[in-house]
């Protein structure tokens, strides 16, 4: 089987300091691979390289594209790279307010995707917006009201909607419960594995909490000082961790 | 009477030159803005220094120019251009359309329709139709080059999600020959239908955002809008009360202190040749 995204020997270095460094794997199609380690550790830098919000400074992210097949993202043109992250592929932010437009309707936040890939009936994309605040379980009669007067809880909601209402064949998340309340991000997480599961999503998820890796991941890369340092099935890597950052990692949060 | 303190039409050679050679460049890339670097006129922004400066550019010493805000030739701000050219460039003037071989507007398109060998120069002050949305210059200059226009349905979608109809009815956006998302100025949207396959040349100019566009004669010009929500030129559904036409833009006047109404075109030009030639709407003395 091809990989649906494979990256080999991405590094990232922001002046002498090093971002990532020499990252590698395959993701295959209904995977979800989470990405752990503490803060500074690199994996921002790492989901921008392959979201292509971040030129690496070597390495290949290789997408399986629709048309063309596997296809180096990072040395594609701007242009085909912008219509894959509005079309196949979806990224949500930790901060909703950068995922969002704050001054657009909820609906039209949903319906933005759908408009920039070609949409042209109201009455269809307003179906559609609605439909998707149903399934992240925000009620249809906010579908005229912005994201402003939502909470911190529903505008995540909302953000992911915005992301999936175009079917992506790739979702890019960067602590995507961080920032809530602890039972705000339970309901986050269900909804979450909910449209994991019914909707066959492969992901890639960036966190420092390995409640959300344990709930949502097949697989984990544990980095450290932006490299990998142990990667895994998630049940193995959490009951049994092999590298000494890993053991420290998981030893730490049990005891929270 | 040329004032000969000025060069022609107040601009210095290599301003104008500077000018034109954005214009042909707007002419070449139909509805692409065109960074240029704007002269301080004496006038104030919001005054049409963008305008007045592509006039400048474009302007000979046989040219007849016409000069019109929402489509009056009577206003302040029409009289002060058109005598700023006349003391400048010393060119004819006149407020009859087709006499006219270029013609300085702001807020309208002539009814007349125009020619081949005219020049329609537009006052614009935003000349980002994206902006209403992204306000980042870097993002819309990248929207633009990537034709990244989902937004501008965007903005489409709140209006009709807010209002019912699309309710934009000034500066009502376009896309130019299948390609650039173009703002055509603040003319109403009753003008769109004008600016497409128009044999005269449109250029605009917006002064204080450094921005020159251009649409050649015979550009391909679409109002954006959804299936089932499509584009209509409209206007107030009344014949004009002076010349009794029906179908120009009106203006609505309030005539008495009693709240009476009237509407009049607001193409002056247009409402007075129809009536010297015999028309009558009903409120004409
Ligand atoms: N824009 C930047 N400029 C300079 N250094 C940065 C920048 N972004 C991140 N870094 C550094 O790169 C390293 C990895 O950061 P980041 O990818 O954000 O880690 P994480 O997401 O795991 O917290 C850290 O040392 C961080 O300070
Ligand atoms: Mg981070
Ligand atoms: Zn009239």
């Amino acid at each position: 089987m091809t990989p649906l995204l494979s990256v080999q020997g991405v590094t990232k270095h922001y002046g002498p300091h090093i971002g990532c460094a020499d990252v590698s794997f395959d993701l295959y199609p209904g995977e979800v691979m989470g990405i752990v380690g503490e803060s500074g550790s690199g994996k921002s830098t790492l989901l921008n390289c392959m979201a292509g919000h971040l030129v690496p400074d070597s390495g290949q992210v290789v997408f399986d594209t629709r048309g063309h097949g596997p296809r180096d993202t990072v040395t594609m043109s701007e242009p085909e790279r912008r219509m894959l992250a509005r079309t196949d592929w979806a990224f949500v932010h930790q901060h909703a307010r950068d995922g969002l437009r704050m001054g657009v309707s909820a609906g039209g936040n949903v319906g933005e995707r759908l408009m920039a890939v070609g949409a042209r009936n109201y009455a269809d994309i307003r179906a559609k917006a609605t439909d998707w605040l149903g399934r992240v379980e925000i009620d249809a009669a906010r579908v005229d009201d912005r994201p402003t007067t939502f909470s911190g809880g529903m505008q995540q909601r909302l953000q992911i909607a915005r992301n999936l209402v175009t079917g992506p064949r790739l979702v890019f998340m960067d602590e995507p419960t961080g920032g809530l309340d602890v039972s705000v991000q339970a309901r986050l997480l269900d909804l979450l594995r909910g449209l994991v599961r019914d909707m066959g999503l492969s992901a890639i998820i960036v966190t420092h909490d390995l409640a959300v890796v344990r709930l949502l991941a097949d697989r984990l890369m544990v980095m450290k000082s932006g490299r990998v340092v142990e990667a895994g099935l998630t049940d193995q890597v959490l009951d049994d961790p092999q590298h000494a950052y890993s053991q420290l990692l998981v030893s730490s949060v049990l005891q929270v | 009477m040329t004032e000969r303190a000025y060069n022609f039409a107040y601009l210095d050679e290599q301003t104008k030159r500077m000018i034109r050679r954005a214009i042909l460049k707007g002419l070449a890339i139909p509805g692409y803005q065109v960074p240029f670097a704007s002269r301080e006129m004496p006038m104030p922004y919001g005054w049409g220094t963008g305008g007045v400066q592509v006039s400048a550019a474009v302007l000979t010493p046989d040219d007849t120019l016409k000069v019109i805000d929402q489509g009056a030739d009577d206003t302040t701000n029409a009289v002060s251009i058109r005598s700023f050219f006349q003391r400048t460039a010393g060119v004819a003037t006149t407020t009859a359309t087709r006499d006219a071989t270029v013609i300085q507007t702001r807020h309208r398109i002539p009814e007349e329709p125009l020619r081949e060998g005219q020049i329609l120069v537009y006052q614009v002050p935003i000349p980002e139709p994206l902006r209403f949305l992204e306000p980042r210059e870097s993002e819309t200059r990248k929207m633009h080059s990537l034709e990244d226009y989902g937004l501008m349905h965007v903005k489409l979608y709140e209006d009709i999600a807010r209002h019912g109809h699309i309710a934009t009815s000034y500066a009502y956006p376009v896309k130019v020959e299948g390609r650039y998302v173009m703002d055509p100025s603040p003319i109403p949207k009753f003008d769109n239908p004008k600016l497409g396959n128009m044999a005269a040349i449109q250029l605009f100019g917006a002064g204080r955002e450094q921005r020159i566009y251009a649409l050649p004669p015979y550009t391909q010009v679409v109002s954006l809008d959804f299936d089932d929500h499509p584009f209509e030129p409209s206007k107030a559904d009344h014949p004009c009360g002076m010349c009794g036409g029906t179908d120009s833009y009106l203006d609505e006047l309030i005539v008495d202190d009693a709240g009476g109404r009237m509407f009049v075109c607001s193409d002056t030009d247009y409402c007075e040749g129809r009536q010297a030639a015999g028309h009558k709407g009903k409120d004409a003395a």
